[in-house]
């Protein structure tokens, strides 16, 4: 059975077509690009799959299980996390806290609990603190593990939030554009840190990318959407040596 | 026929506060922010108007004028002093600097004419107009109040689509940064605005103390939260919002105080805009924004 | 390693919040038994009390959770009106004043959340400045109710009326408890400085331990990007409701306190007006967005002020309005911002030069 089985998947904003019967199927295990030119809907894409947006039509599957038209938490719970294209950390809680939020629904006790600092207060927050530092010491934050989330640079603000998404133990990871605004060397670095979470957790992912080196180096399959509609779809090589694809993205 | 009345002085009533609303909403569909202090400035221009037509007894117009020119200078002045320096900085703060300026300007008029309520002589003059038999009458100021509201929003809407002062208004409340590029001058765009807006803020003063004639350092205080209500109802950065809010809102106040009870006048209005605002969580005519995720 | 030092420095920050209060309650007594007290001094130490709960409740609304609320006055009232009428009504059943004091506190807080959590349910749908409209809106009903509500009591039980005290239909013994407009008269004096600060100390000991929470972490989350924060499976609805509801329920509390520190209470726009709202928003302001002991501090010092300042009459709320403009603007306006480091520089660097 696939990670992820979307169909038919649809939705306009008045009147236009933002995403037009797209379909998509993702195996366990599998890293999988999301490409296309500007405006042509891979962050509608996420945001339908992680309940931002409602589809007009069409089914989402996770795993067996029918997610379309879930609430985001529902979403998350159900085992998808997301990165964002404009980072959108917690950006006045410390690098730590920031993970330890991703934590929040598998570490529970009671607010009272908290408030009255019963020994499960203790228990669990240790638990979180160990679980969380060793997450950030995977993306090399663990030095900085009490900076204010704003403190950070650039890209390993980056990292945070996948780290972040991480902690709440997703069945499958989307990242939308985790390259953006990054130089070489740390684009480099990312693909390492991407490949290194796949492996190291299992994890399932799709990623949103324009940054062709890195997508050719790193995703197995791609998916090339064009005005809202799946263009072409296949093995990485394949879909980047396809000439329609090569149209789609230089004009004629 | 009594209940024709009681509209009438509602749609008054409602004249003035949507004279009030016109000035927090253009203030805050352009420099985006709550100015507490505007309810302040009527009771500063019913002050000068007392003072030109009760001490010094001069014209009534006068009055008008004096009211008008002192609140425009006032209005301008705090906007550069206070918060043209506060522009960047967080909306609390700005929120709290009116909040200042307004405990600043009650404070200098309980200094200067005291804490006792004065009578304040009606600037209009013309008779009552009476109709069907007597039985209905319709006082001077409450025809000069909803005829200079009409007046005013029409003055005001020509102003706004018609001049290039007016385009740049709209263009800055859209998009300061952008505004700039355009070759506007936004601060004095913004300076322009608070003219307007405490002009107007002096006018509807001297008819609210015209209409209800006692005035204290704190005359302001509530028609300015009440004006803040209709600007909200409305949609809080549309003109024309305000202009409806402030009709409704005085509508249901004056009805609210003839047939239901006076003390809940006040709690039938905030519950009115509660409700609106949850089924319409924008105002009447304001515009729904969407975050970009 | 590191991680501890974290936590230690949170928890030696907490301590030192929770000393500065107990100490300004020594400072007090020893001033008191070295006979310095005045009359005047003694009258505001239930006040200030009272404001600090009520800017560490506010705090946790819009500096933890973010969001503007004009009307905490309100839920202070319903603290405050609750709190009272309970200690009137028991009088005959429960005859220690003090321990109907403590029951009074637990049933202002406990109305107060109910107000704060039917309140906080449509409010807090909405967002910024709608939202700080609606909760101003809310404050002044529940002031407007309280003035046309009659209560009395008589044998048959309690009698409500809307109207006035002839409507409640009491029989010979009744008494009315509360009398619309005139609101509650002869409730004991039963807040002292010291239970004052023992409130303080437990709304302290909430609020701090609840920021330092797995629901804190939540709640700041929300605040510093919802869409975020529901992307990792955050409950919106259920955090901000919880955060509103234990913000009432304190300002409650102060009401509670307010009420028996008074022998009538009646609420008028000045004691639980928007107003109050607002002077209690500019204590949070001015000790700093989110800060909890700066809030403390503020209202300490900014109910203080105009009282010691009365020497100068009229001219007391001028000086008052004053310092409050300048202070925001050389706290936030950022060409002061500017200046100010640029000076913190220009120090830092002629010390350097020095040790040089």
């Amino acid at each position: 059975m696939a990670m992820l089985e979307v169909k038919n998947l649809s939705i306009s904003f008045g009147g236009l077509k933002a995403v037009d019967d797209f379909h998509i199927t993702i195996e366990k295990g599998q890293l999988y690009g999301l490409i296309g030119p500007n405006g042509a809907g891979k962050t509608t894409v996420f945001n339908l799959l992680t309940g931002v947006y409602k589809p007009d039509s069409g089914s989402i599957e996770l795993d067996g299980r029918n997610i379309t038209g879930k609430k985001t938490i529902d979403i998350n719970q159900a085992g998808v996390a997301r990165t964002f294209q404009n980072i959108r950390l917690f950006k006045d809680l410390s690098v730590l806290d920031n993970v330890k939020v991703g934590l929040h629904n598998h570490h529970p006790y009671s607010t009272l609990e908290g408030i009255l600092r019963m020994p499960r207060y203790f228990q669990v927050e240790k638990a979180m603190n160990e679980q969380a530092l060793e997450l950030l010491k995977v993306f090399d934050l663990d030095q900085e593990a009490d900076f204010k989330a704003s403190n950070l640079p650039y890209g390993k603000q980056r990292k945070l939030e996948i780290a972040r998404a991480l902690a709440t133990e997703p069945k499958l990871l989307l990242l939308d554009e985790p390259a953006a605004g990054m130089n070489p060397n740390e684009t480099k670095e990312l693909m390492d840190t991407i490949g290194f979470v796949q492996e190291h957790f299992d994890m399932t992912i799709l990623l949103i990318e324009h940054d062709m080196k890195l997508v050719s180096g790193i995703c197995e399959k791609l998916t090339v959407l064009n005005f809202g509609q799946v263009l072409t779809e296949g093995n990485t090589s394949d879909v980047l040596n396809n000439p329609q694809v090569i149209k789609a993205y230089l004009g004629e | 026929m009594s209940f024709l009345s009681y509209l009438i002085n509602g749609i008054s009533l409602g004249s003035i506060y949507a004279i009030i609303a016109l000035g927090y909403t253009m203030v805050y569909g352009i420099a985006k922010m709550l100015n507490f202090a505007h309810g302040d400035i009527i009771m500063v221009g019913g002050f000068a108007a007392f003072t030109v037509v009760s001490t010094m007894g001069m014209n009534p117009v006068l009055g008008i004028l004096a009211a008008v020119a002192v609140c425009t200078v006032l209005g301008v002045t705090i906007e550069r002093v206070a918060y043209k320096p506060l522009r960047g900085a967080s909306p609390l703060a700005v929120l709290i600097t009116a909040i200042g300026i307004s405990y600043l300007l009650q404070n200098v008029a309980l200094l200067i004419f005291g804490s006792n309520s004065k009578q304040f002589e009606s600037v209009v003059k013309i008779p009552a107009l009476k109709l069907a038999d007597g039985q209905l009458s319709i006082s001077g100021v409450t025809m000069v109040t909803i005829a200079s509201c009409i007046v005013i929003m029409a003055v005001l809407t020509t102003f706004i689509n018609k001049t290039r002062m007016g385009q740049a208004m709209l263009a800055v409340s859209e998009d300061k940064g952008a505004a700039t590029l355009m070759g506007i001058d936004v601060n004095r765009t913004i300076a322009v605005t608070f003219a307007i807006g405490s002009a107007l803020a002096a006018i509807a003063g001297v008819l609210l103390c015209s209409a209800y004639p006692s005035l204290t350092p704190y005359t302001g205080s509530m028609p300015g939260i009440k004006a803040f209500v209709a600007a909200v109802f409305g949609g809080i950065g549309s003109i024309p919002g305000a202009m409806i809010g402030g009709i409704i809102l005085g509508i249901i106040e004056n009805l609210s105080k003839a047939y239901i009870s006076s003390e809940l006048s006040d709690a039938i209005v905030f519950s009115v805009l509660i409700v609106v605002l949850l089924v319409r969580p924008t105002g009447i005519l304001g515009k729904t924004i969407h975050e970009k995720v | 390693m590191k991680m501890k030092n974290v936590k230690n420095k949170i928890t030696i920050q907490n301590l030192i919040t929770y000393a500065i209060v107990i100490a300004f309650w020594v400072f007090i007594q020893i001033w008191s038994m070295a006979g310095h007290m005045t009359n005047l001094l003694n009258g505001l130490l239930v006040p200030i009390c009272t404001y600090v709960i009520l800017a560490i409740s506010l705090n946790l609304t819009v500096g933890i959770l973010g969001e503007l609320s004009l009307g905490h006055a309100g839920f202070m009232c319903v603290g405050a009106f609750s709190g009272a009428f309970f200690t009137k009504a028991m009088a005959d059943a429960i005859p220690s004043v003090g321990v109907r004091f403590a029951i009074a506190i637990l049933i202002g807080a406990a109305v107060a959340a109910l107000c704060g959590f039917l309140i906080g349910i449509p409010v807090l749908r909405l967002k910024g400045d709608y939202l700080a409209i609606v909760t101003l809106a809310f404050g002044e009903i529940i002031k407007n109710l309280i003035n046309v509500l009659y209560v009395g009591k008589d044998s048959q039980g309690f009698h409500f009326s809307m109207k006035d005290a002839a409507s409640l239909n009491l029989e010979g013994d009744g008494e009315v408890i509360i009398k619309g407009a005139q609101g509650i008269t002869g409730t004991p004096k039963a807040s002292t400085f010291t239970i004052g600060i023992i409130l303080v100390l437990i709304a302290l000991f909430i609020i701090l331990n609840l920021i330092h929470s797995r629901t804190g972490r939540a709640i700041m989350a929300i605040r510093d990007n919802r869409i975020a924060a529901e992307s990792v499976g955050i409950n919106i609805t259920k955090y901000k409701l919880l955060a509103f509801t234990v913000s009432a329920s304190i300002a409650g509390v102060a009401g509670v306190l307010y009420a028996h520190n008074l022998s009538s209470l009646a609420a008028t726009p000045k004691n639980f007006g928007y107003n109050m709202s607002i002077m209690i928003l500019v204590f949070v302001v001015l000790g700093g967005i989110g800060n909890i002991r700066g809030s403390i501090i503020s209202a300490v010092i900014l109910t203080a002020l105009p009282e010691l300042l009365r020497g100068l009459n009229n001219y007391r709320m001028l000086i008052y309005a004053i310092v409050l403009i300048a202070m925001m603007l050389f706290n936030s306006a950022p060409k002061a911002i500017e200046m100010r480091e640029r000076m913190l520089e220009a120090i830092k660097g002629k010390k350097r030069k020095e040790a040089a």
